[in-house]
């Protein structure tokens, strides 16, 4: 065995400083010709768990390993993944089960430590010395990305604000039932020059305080703030939602005189709600088959049945028709959470009948689970979650399988980014479809 | 194009105006400059997509600095049939530099009209990066920048800081410095980081330094009372190579020196007379060799003033000390006693350097070493059109700035460093690569008798 002393390892991550979507090249150096190496990455998240990923190297005949291309033999990732150090990262054996890890303060990085140890380790990184090491930082913002607290018309939301002067075109962000403020998809889509609001409308002040849920004129206010904001470009106003933001999304896009969205992303959801509904009633609807929940060998509740079969009574069901803006689906096969796949399409057959299907795109990912976030950043395919229902900590299973649901997030931010440059950018009038290199 | 200026004029006050919607979306030009926080001496991409094809832009950026002077430089473009400018392959035909400069917009800043005269740019705090807005403007714009509103812009961070390098205040031992220490086990090579005649704790080549995986101690060797006399500054000297030699995370035997100015000439004059300290490789910018023996650093301070008529002011009363110590050459009690130096040994030099001579320094310098037979550790860049202060590459080049020397009592002049622009930011960029390298074969290298760990 190589004495340790004698390996002057050297390590370079380019970027050091990068946006979370940014892809990194990770070099070792001046390693002995065919030497064992694992390249290891740890963060600490806010919560203050310890998150890890490593993959198995041998150096080439200058000593040299290139994480772009040379291919990892074992650990929690194989083969040529460029940026396999973080999307299969997981909890530092002895973590509590059930962690997801989320970015709450976008104002500060995610900071990860890079090292190389010798040999093929697989666990004690903690209690071994490195033979080098480095420190990057991950940024769900860029520089001169402004963040502005939104607390007018009793909305709790957060608007992001590219830099420059404007006018961009803007976004409504909203994620799923788990409620809470979450800003790093809004402040990221704002690096990437998109006004966008990430909108709290499950646990805003004014629910915490009165104990009753938002109604639908809530999501017309924050689209009225996005419309009128002077660096917003009124007229160039998209939605994103994921999980049940996707309901709320769909209903806007159908039936909201005020919202004139010029184009619409849904992700991991359906279009299965009560038509004519407010927010209760869409919780209500969901519960009233609570008895189809199943539960895995692993006691993680599977509540994908609970919207099937999708029905064909359109009471109960967003009238797909009604759309007059361009509409990027993305379902991941092996969502456990909301049956995504069956709803997309139930969706594609109501637009092909209504004659608009031309604006539907739908991206449907194998082996992908519920959670469809930014690229590289861990994939949880179950984890701790609080039912608005029962407000209990609950095992939701979301699905998916690590290196596919990681790389469906991958394809699908891309496709996102152009599908909403396309749309919110271009000169052509909204319903012509500019997807072909998709 | 004109609507939507007056519209995003209107929005830039921040006003909240009720706006006539219009039915066409925006159609800015998309600007992106990568990577968006980088170290000063990584490169940048600047690429501006979605412009009307063949229409002329300019590309701006405006820093401001810890002085609250602005700089700014700019170049003039012309998009291509795809509608795009794409600086490191596009030729810049106007503004502070021309031809195809993928790092114009940094090294060819300069104070904005009206600005304080000079000014010279140098980062204090290296904990915080330098802000750059890097912007588009329609049209070949010259001046005015501030009273027009860009296409788009964006904000560019540039660090001297790696992300995981720690800064630590030294005060021991009667040293004052700042100790850089890069990320990880170590342990590393180390260096002492010395400035020029101007004084002060300089920290930012350290930092940088540091970033690139050497331990880096940047020194303040002026203020201290230990400068008083010739053998407690040596003591001086020895005590902060030291202090890294010592440091658990450092390669005892693996401890460079490096000079800018002044600080050339005292890692020179280290390297040849000190008992005790014996770095591994010097790497000298910009130095002279002059230094009478037995005397202090403080008394070389002062030796401009002992030579006044020497000294001459060109037509713009810039002060020009090139020629004020050409007469040492021939005396060499004058000069340090180079053919005692036994380590490799790196000059950098610019030919255009107007306050040291450091052409003819460096061609005696090595017949020096040549007749002592240790002239195989020399090794020399002179760059043509380059002036004294080659510094970390993409900084602004000044020909002649404000100077004062520290702890002498005498006025602030304008001192001409030399150099154009051009030739010298080539200079800076090329000169970094082979400090890096020379640092790296010498510091690096294999086979190394390490330390304990």
């Amino acid at each position: 065995m190589m004495d340790r002393k004698q390996c002057i390892v050297k390590l370079f991550v380019q970027p050091s400083r990068g946006l979370v979507d940014e892809k990194f090249i990770i070099l070792v150096q001046k390693a002995p010709p065919g030497y064992q190496l694992t390249v290891h990455a740890l963060h600490k998240c806010e919560d203050g768990h310890s998150w890890e990923a490593f993959g198995h190297y041998i150096s080439n005949a200058i000593g040299t390993v290139n994480v772009s291309e040379d291919p990892s033999l074992g650990g929690t990732y194989s083969g040529v993944e460029q940026m396999g150090l973080l999307w299969s990262l997981r909890p530092v054996p002895g973590s509590k089960p059930g962690l997801r890890l989320r970015k709450m303060n976008v104002q500060i990085p995610m900071e990860v430590t890079i090292s190389v140890y010798q040999g093929h380790q697989t666990e004690g990184f903690m209690d071994q010395v490195p033979l080098a090491s480095v420190v990057v930082e991950r940024w769900y913002m860029a520089p001169g990305v402004s963040r502005i607290p939104i607390t007018e018309d009793g909305l709790t939301a957060t608007l992001f604000l590219p830099p420059g002067p404007g006018p961009f075109p803007g976004l409504l962000d909203l994620w799923g039932g788990g409620g809470q403020l979450v800003e790093y998809r809004a402040s990221l889509l704002a690096s990437h020059g998109i006004a966008s609001l990430a909108l709290d409308y499950l646990t805003p002040k004014i629910t915490m305080e009165t104990r009753k849920m938002v109604d639908l004129q809530y999501f017309e206010k924050a689209y009225k703030i996005l419309e009128q904001h002077p660096q917003v470009h009124g007229s160039s106003i998209g939605m994103l939602g994921l999980s049940l933001g996707t309901s709320i999304t769909l209903k806007m896009a159908a039936y909201s005189e005020v919202m004139k969205l010029r184009c619409a992303v849904c992700i991991s959801g359906s279009h299965v709600q009560p038509v004519d509904g407010s927010m209760e009633d869409i919780l209500k609807h969901f519960n009233k088959n609570a008895d189809r929940t199943r539960v895995s060998e692993e006691n993680e509740f599977i509540w994908r049945d609970l919207l099937l079969p999708v029905p064909s009574d359109l009471a109960f069901k967003v009238d797909m028709g009604r759309l007059k803006c361009p509409l990027l689906v993305v379902v991941g096969e092996d969502d456990q959470n909301w049956p995504a796949s069956e709803s997309a399409m139930d969706m594609k057959e109501m637009m092909e009948q209504a004659g608009n299907s031309h604006l539907l795109t739908v991206l449907s990912y194998p082996n992908a689970g519920h959670l469809i976030e930014p690229p590289y950043t861990p994939h949880a395919r179950a984890s701790l979650f609080r039912s608005m229902a029962t407000r209990e900590k609950m095992m939701a299973l979301w699905g998916g399988e690590t290196a596919a649901h990681s790389l469906a997030q991958e394809d699908a931010w891309r496709k996102l980014l152009v599908f909403l440059r396309e749309n919110l950018y271009s000169g052509t009038n909204p319903g012509t479809p500019s997807l072909s290199h998709l | 194009m004109l609507g939507l200026r007056r519209l995003a004029v209107a929005a830039s006050v921040h006003r909240p105006v009720r706006r006539l919607s219009t039915m066409s979306p925006p159609t800015s030009p998309i600007l992106s400059v990568q990577p968006t926080r980088g170290l000063v001496d990584e490169k940048l991409k600047v690429v501006v997509e979605s412009l009307p094809p063949g229409s002329p832009v300019t590309l701006h950026s405006l820093h401001h600095s810890e002085d609250e002077d602005y700089w700014e430089a700019f170049g003039h473009y012309v998009s291509d049939f795809r509608g795009m400018v794409s600086v490191s392959e596009d030729l810049s035909f106007g503004g502070t530099y021309t031809g195809k400069e993928d790092m114009g917009l940094l090294w060819s800043m300069r104070p904005v009209p009206g600005s304080r005269k000079g000014l010279r740019l140098r980062k204090m705090n290296v904990c915080s990066p330098m802000l750059h807005n890097i912007s588009v403007y329609s049209g070949h714009v010259s001046e005015g920048f501030r009273e027009q509103t860009p296409l788009t812009s964006v904000l560019v961070e540039r660090w001297y800081m790696a992300p995981g390098v720690k800064r630590i205040d030294i005060m021991e031992k009667g040293v004052r410095g700042t100790l850089f220490i890069p990320p990880g086990p170590g342990p590393f090579p180390g260096l002492l980081d010395m400035w020029g005649g101007g004084g002060g704790l300089i920290e930012y080549r350290s930092a940088l330094l540091a970033s690139h995986g050497y331990v880096s101690l940047a020194m303040d060797y002026f203020n201290s009372q230990e400068l008083e006399s010739a053998d407690l500054e040596f003591k001086y000297f020895e005590t902060a190579f030291n202090i890294i030699k010592e440091h658990p995370q450092v390669i005892p035997d693996r401890v460079g020196m490096f000079g800018l100015s002044l600080g050339s000439l005292v890692t020179m004059h280290v390297a040849a007379e000190s008992t005790i300290v014996k770095p591994r490789c010097c790497i000298c910018v910009s130095g002279s060799h002059f230094y009478p023996r037995d005397r202090t650093i403080k008394e070389v301070i002062m030796e401009p003033r002992s030579n006044s008529h020497r000294l001459r002011i060109d037509e713009n009363n810039h002060h020009v000390w090139r020629d004020m110590w050409i007469h040492l050459l021939d005396d060499p009690s004058k000069k340090v006693d180079v053919g005692k130096i036994n380590c490799p040994i790196l000059l950098v030099n610019g030919k255009d350097d107007q306050n040291v001579p450091a052409d003819e320094c460096a061609e005696d310098i090595a017949l020096l070493m040549n007749a002592a037979g240790n002239g195989h550790l020399l090794s020399r860049v002179l760059y043509p059109d380059t002036g004294h202060l080659i510094e970390p590459p993409y900084s602004p080049h000044f020909r002649a700035s404000n100077f004062k020397a520290a702890g002498v009592a005498t006025k602030t002049v304008m001192l001409l460093w030399g150099g154009q622009t051009k030739p010298h930011s080539d200079a800076q960029e090329d000169a970094w690569r082979k400090i890096l390298s020379f640092l790296q074969h010498n510091l690096y290298s294999s086979t190394p008798p390490r330390a304990k760990l």
